[in-house]
């Protein structure tokens, strides 16, 4: 009831100057509307990241072999190769937290010949027929995808993705089509969903996928060596996918080998040895458990002492997870400082309107003194008066924020999310300048001997 | 005979100048009785608005003793005078001090925000409208400050003086803005108000015809009173 009489004497007094309580609001207008498109575009960000991250996988691990000591000297990272075919099918039967597991080889630059078209996949991904559980692809768009049996013979079939489709089958169903991958001949047996671009922006519908078999006998022969064969790279450390976008160039120890000398010498293919391992854990809540499985199943084939290190590191997409949203989330608050500054700007115009507004009002103020307000209503009437031009500064400013960043949705397509928690820090955020830079004013006001301001000219 | 309503022992007031003191009230004695009209009368600068805004807590003196109702209010906190200007007392200033752009009845009202026992804002109205009913406005409650003549404006303020029913009435020169006839009827008004509310009022002025509507004067000069008409009336 006080404060309503109050806040209604403050919006008279307000009232009485218009011009000048609107272009006071502007200055908190602006800054919160800037804070709530800032805070709508950063919260659509993160949100389109999550929404990537869960397309990727957020229950994927990689196993990679890591630098194993052999009498104190470090090989360095995969300087030997000790993951086998055998660690793969003993995650899989032993880790309980673990859906499904996959050798994992891919190569780049491969090219990709159907009939008078030739396309070169970003990357051609090799695994078995649990891949496509573990990378979460779900059901072929059309055909199959490999099965154990085409895995175990190193069958020469492909599952391709819509971009490949495209390029190379595009007006015709690709299933049982011929494909030839560096000259050797596959069928395609299936096409991969989209998935779209991944948060790197990687399209990762431009991929064709093989049996791991197949990849490692026929297709590692010839052209550069497969990503995860790139051995001493420390690059390969993270995960596949940075090393994507930053490809490692490996400068190898040994010089290349040239076609001839390929031929001649075969590959000293270690047969059951596999650069890389990805498996999924059965729910991403679950991703912790399923290293720990895999740690000491893994661990207890190789032969570790306790206290030894590890010859293998297994990283998951937290991590990934983590960088991403810290990246998006610094974004944020930085575009948030900005805006808070001119909050603070705005609210320096408010103190400054106020202090005119005191001084212009010095002689209401004696003369409400003079009918017996006492300083301390003299100081809430002010800081109401400031706290509502506030407020309501805050509520245009939300609306304006609300509509600039729904036309940013629009006319440039980024995704906006809205975000309740700005519109309240907002609506907070103005109210506490109207009382921060309200005050002294107020208080000035307050501090006002009766006769004085009555006398003031 | 009965404690007088005001009683000022020895009053000083002295405004302090940079380093010195500037003596305006030098000891003052007056006895301020319920129900009369008092007029303070004196050459300029004698001190009359500096006693009256003592008299009405409005200042703070400098020394000697004020008693309201036989209560020693010499030194009373910035709040306990708020709040006896509120209750007892009503002020009626030369130049009106009317809140611009709010009409007549509105700030009638407005001493009533600070009151301490509200009634119902339907009481709080109609009673602001009997007041400018009877300082004859009852036409214009909607009329803002600047739509109205100085004689209107100070009939408003004078119905705001009395919204919350004081018991004393300070008019630091209420008709110096004004002409010789509206000086009348707001004179008149006063009058009426004295006698037929029972109303103690003190009124500024130098003009000695305003001082011969009073029921008694006292003549200030230098800080000294230097002289009273007792005319009973
Ligand atoms: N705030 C002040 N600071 C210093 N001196 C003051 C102040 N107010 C008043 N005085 C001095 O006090 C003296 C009395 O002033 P006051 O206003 O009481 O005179 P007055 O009798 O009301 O005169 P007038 O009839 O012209 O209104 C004057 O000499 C004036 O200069
Ligand atoms: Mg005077």
């Amino acid at each position: 009831m006080f404060l309503l009489a109050q806040i209604g004497s403050a919006f008279v007094s307000l009232r009485r100057n218009v011009l000048r309580s609107l272009l006071t609001m502007l200055g908190i207008v602006i800054g919160v509307a800037v804070v709530i498109t800032m805070m709508e575009i950063g919260a659509g960000a993160s949100k389109s990241i999550q929404a990537s991250i869960s397309n990727m996988g957020t229950n994927v691990l990689m196993i990679w072999p890591w630098a194993t000591k052999t009498a104190g000297i470090s090989s360095g990272s995969g300087g030997a190769v000790t993951l086998t075919e055998e660690d793969c099918a003993a995650i899989r039967a032993e880790c309980l937290a673990v859906e499904a597991v996959t050798p994992s080889l891919s190569r780049r630059g491969i090219q990709a010949i159907a009939g008078n078209r030739n396309w070169t996949p970003f990357t051609v991904y090799s695994g078995n027929e649990d891949y496509f559980t573990v990378q979460s692809w779900g059901t072929p768009d059309s055909g199959r995808y490999f099965t154990a049996r085409e895995v175990r013979t190193a069958a020469c079939v492909a599952v391709i993705g819509q971009t490949v489709k495209r390029e190379l089958f595009p007006n015709e169903d690709p299933v049982g089509k011929d494909l030839r991958l560096n000259s050797v001949l596959f069928r395609v047996i299936g096409v991969l969903p989209i998935k779209g671009a991944n948060m790197m922006g990687m399209d990762q519908d431009d991929t064709v996928i093989v049996p791991w078999t197949t990849m490692r006998n026929r297709l590692s022969r010839s052209g550069g060596s497969a990503t995860g064969a790139s051995g001493a790279s420390s690059s390969s450390s993270t995960e596949s996918d940075t090393s994507d976008v930053y490809p490692a160039v490996s400068a190898s120890t040994y010089p290349e080998q040239d076609s001839v000398q390929a031929e001649n010498y075969l590959l000293p293919v270690r047969f059951n040895n596999i650069n890389q391992i990805t498996a999924s854990a059965k729910t991403a809540e679950q991703v912790p458990d399923a290293i720990e499985q895999i740690t000491e199943v893994l661990r207890r084939r190789h032969g570790i002492q306790p206290g030894e290190e590890d010859d293998f590191v297994i990283r998951d997409m937290s991590e990934m997870l983590k960088t991403m949203t810290a990246t998006s989330g610094l974004m944020t608050s930085l575009l948030l400082i900005v805006a808070l500054l001119s909050l603070v700007v705005g609210g320096v115009g408010i103190m400054n309107i106020m202090l005119v507004s005191v001084t212009e009002r010095t002689r209401e103020i004696g003369l409400r003194m003079a009918v017996g307000a006492r300083g301390s209503r003299i100081l809430t009437q002010f800081l109401t008066e400031s706290v509502l031009l506030c407020l309501l500064g805050g509520l245009v400013g939300i609306g304006v924020g609300r509509l600039a960043s729904t036309i940013i949705a629009n006319v440039l397509g980024w995704p906006v999310s809205v975000s309740l928690g700005a519109i309240l820090i907002s609506a907070g955020v103005s109210a506490a300048i109207g009382v921060v830079f309200g005050f002294y004013p107020a208080w000035r006001a307050s501090r006002l001997n009766p006769i004085d301001a009555l006398r003031h000219e | 005979m009965a404690t007088p309503l005001i009683e000022l022992r020895g009053l000083e007031k002295a405004y302090r100048l940079g380093d010195v003191d500037v003596p305006v009230l030098k000891g003052i004695d007056m006895e301020i009785h319920e129900g009369t009209l008092l007029a303070l009368m004196g050459p300029s600068g004698g001190g009359k608005s500096t006693l009256m805004n003592i008299l009405g807590f409005l200042d703070v003196s400098t020394g000697g003793q004020y008693l309201l109702d036989g209560r020693d209010v010499t030194t009373l906190s910035a709040n306990a005078r708020a709040d006896l200007r509120n209750e007892r007392i009503g002020f009626v200033f030369q130049n009106f001090n009317l809140l611009a752009r709010t009409s007549a009845l509105k700030n009638v009202l407005m001493p009533l925000e600070y009151a301490k026992h509200r009634k119902s804002a339907r009481e709080e109205r109609a009673w602001a409208e009997s007041l400018l009913q009877r300082v004859g406005l009852g036409e214009r409650m909607d009329y803002q400050p600047s739509q109205m003549s100085g004689g209107q404006q100070q009939r408003v303020a004078i119905a705001r003086a009395l919204v919350n029913r004081p018991k004393i009435l300070f008019a630091d020169e209420p008709t110096g803005n004004l002409d010789s006839k509206t000086s009348e009827e707001v004179l008149r008004m006063f009058q009426e108000l004295n006698e037929q509310e029972g109303i103690t009022i003190v009124l500024v002025t130098h003009s000695a015809e305003v001082g011969a509507f009073a029921k008694e004067a006292y003549h200030i000069k230098d800080g000294l009173i230097v002289g009273g008409t007792y005319t009973e009336k």
